[in-house]
């Protein structure tokens, strides 16, 4: 028996702790090896299990994991500080190839953590030299539930940033509504040749997805980014399966002409 | 080569066997059925030839070695993971031709799959070989007629036939040949079936249609989401895995392991409450299409063999040999329609 246990996890250093909110924290954990925007890491605590968790940022010698505080073994995480550490698995799935938004307009349509995932993309696309032809449509729950405050302003220096909230409190003087509701009037040159990425909670990318082809986007210019129960993300376990698929080998990225025959 | 032998050479085949081998049975276990007096057949390890049960269909699967309901992986003690051992002798399994063919869409989930083989399931299928009970009859709800696996024509060390007072064995396996050297030497095939009183076609080419006919619904009444059919399969393979403290140390524990069913609630939750398949209509439409279906897309061939297991073993006597032939009715249907 010689070939690698993939389920044996590896003990990762937090090199930082960013809180974003109650219940919304980046973990900068140490890491070296190839990683994607897009691709996921199973975050172990002993004694309560694993969670899978997409990769939220990438350096040269770190991952982020933006966690958020709703079940078993996230509750435990948030107990952990810098300088301790988290035992990981992966990367794991496809992720983003950044490369296919470099020509012409794009747009991005993220709510709440699912901004996580395409933080990495929103970021390529920010510092690519034609960012003024780059749409991001970035939606939370409410101002308190705001992620990566100091990406959104870098972002909207360099791109088209719409920053929106589905309720505030009075007296927000920024933008309320839901994400779909700005897609209609987005000035593109060419909705027929743009392409868009969707991620976010599955209602808010079913009807962002019905606004994008209104507006003239042809299903295969638009990627999905699909969220599953996933216990081993070794295509084994079964929990994500949906039809032929396996959301954790094929995707958890797909091409929406692929993706819309996907029923659970 | 084959051999006849007497039912008293025969057990002593099992026994030298059992020096080398752990062997790993159909069991009649006395009154452990589901109901008061009634009997169960299931896996075990015998050491003895009258222990295994060759004239029932077992009600539980021999997949049980290689993928058990509960399996500890590894062990935390504070900072070190320690994979769980196993004992290394090598393990004979007594197994009908419909669980023949079953191994084969067990190694494509767990060794072809993904990028690499799961080296759990790994470990212990190297370890495997098989024996072929041959199938002189069809038993209740069998239908490997017209899945196709009613012969296993390779993949066993040696096959087990009964009649009367005679064991007629077929031994491809040459290693094996030694073993039955008290036996006459003749030419043995084992016995197979070639009709089953259940029968099932399976429709070609299935339309997304199929998910909103109201055939599934009637299974949201009737199901009790109760997971029995994947627990007796022997093609269902998902798991769960699931982290065990020892309570008297916090700091060391184990990481198990354990059977999980497409039919029992909670099997798709995420955190923060979502879920994708929330009906038992929904969920069963699932487990059949992945059978007669969407394995095979991916993998070449259906993954149901047609042992009839589910259809034995449902306490709302749902009948899946049924569900499939419905299938099929509603994709005539559709077809002449369109």
């Amino acid at each position: 028996m010689t070939a690698e246990n993939a389920y044996i996890p590896f003990s990762s250093h937090i090199d930082d702790v960013i809180k974003h909110t109650g219940k919304e924290y980046t973990f900068r954990m140490h890491y070296t090896g190839e990683v994607k925007p897009g691709q996921f890491f199973e975050v172990s605590m002993p004694k309560y299990g694993e969670a899978p968790i997409s990769v939220s940022g990438i350096g040269p010698d770190y991952v982020d994991l933006t966690i958020r505080r709703v079940g078993r073994v996230t509750n435990e995480v948030f107990e952990l500080y810098k300088g301790q550490s988290l035992l990981l698995r992966g990367p794991y799935g496809n992720g983003f190839d950044t490369d296919l938004y470099a020509d012409g307009e794009t747009v991005v349509v993220a709510g709440g953590t699912g901004v996580s995932p395409v933080r990495g993309v929103i970021s390529a696309l920010a510092g690519m030299p034609n960012a003024k032809d780059k749409y991001v449509i970035v939606g939370f729950r409410s101002p308190s539930d705001m992620l990566f405050r100091d990406d959104l302003k870098a972002w909207d220096e360099k791109l088209n940033l719409i920053l929106t909230v589905d309720g505030a409190p009075e007296g927000y003087d920024g933008k309320v509504g839901l994400v779909t509701k700005y897609i209609a009037d987005l000035p593109l040159r060419d909705p027929s040749t743009a392409k868009a990425v969707v991620v976010g909670p599955p209602p808010m990318m079913k009807f962002t997805i019905i606004e994008l082809k209104k507006k003239g986007f042809p299903e295969e210019n638009i990627t999905v980014s699909y969220e599953r129960k996933m216990c081993c993300g070794l295509g084994k376990c079964g929990h994500c399966r949906v039809g032929d698929t396996y959301i954790c080998l094929d995707g958890p990225v797909f091409n929406y002409a692929k993706a819309k025959d996907l029923v659970d | 080569m084959g051999y006849k032998l007497t039912r008293d050479d025969f057990a002593q085949v099992i026994h030298r066997l059992s020096g080398q081998y752990r062997i790993y049975a159909p069991v009649l276990k006395k009154g452990a059925g589901r109901f008061t007096d009634t009997d169960v057949v299931r896996y075990d390890f015998v050491t003895d030839a009258d222990e295994i049960e060759l004239t029932k269909k077992s009600d539980y699967a021999f997949k049980e070695f290689l993928t058990p309901l509960s399996e500890t992986l590894f062990y935390f003690t504070e900072s070190k993971v320690t994979e769980a051992e196993l004992p290394d002798t090598p393990v004979l399994i007594f197994l009908r031709s419909c669980d023949m063919h079953a191994i084969k869409r067990l190694d494509q989930i767990y060794l072809q799959n993904g990028s690499m083989p799961d080296w759990f399931y790994n470990r212990r299928r190297e370890l495997v070989k098989f024996v072929l009970i041959g199938c002189s009859h069809s038993y209740e709800n069998c239908f490997c007629v017209s899945m196709g696996s009613n012969i296993a024509p390779d993949g066993y060390v040696f096959s087990v036939d009964v009649r009367d007072d005679e064991v007629l064995c077929d031994v491809p396996d040459v290693a094996f040949d030694s073993f039955f050297a008290a036996g006459t030497q003749q030419n043995v095939v084992p016995c197979h079936v070639t009709e089953n009183e259940t029968r099932v076609t399976v429709p070609e080419n299935i339309p997304l249609s199929i998910f909103k006919d109201p055939l599934w619904d009637e299974y949201t009444t009737r199901c009790i989401g109760c997971g029995r059919c994947n627990f007796v399969c022997p093609t269902c393979t998902c798991y769960t895995m699931q982290d065990v403290y020892y309570t008297d140390n916090g700091r060391v524990g184990e990481r198990r392991r354990v059977g999980a069913s497409c039919m029992v609630d909670g099997f798709t939750n995420v955190a923060g409450g979502g879920q994708y398949r929330k009906t038992q209509g929904e969920r069963m439409r699932f487990k059949v299409l992945h059978k007669i279906s969407d394995h095979k897309k991916r993998f070449g061939v259906n993954m149901c063999v047609g042992c009839g297991r589910c259809d034995d073993v449902c306490p709302e006597y749902i009948s899946y040999s049924n569900i499939i032939n419905k299938v099929n009715d509603a994709v005539n249907a559709a077809g002449k329609e369109a």
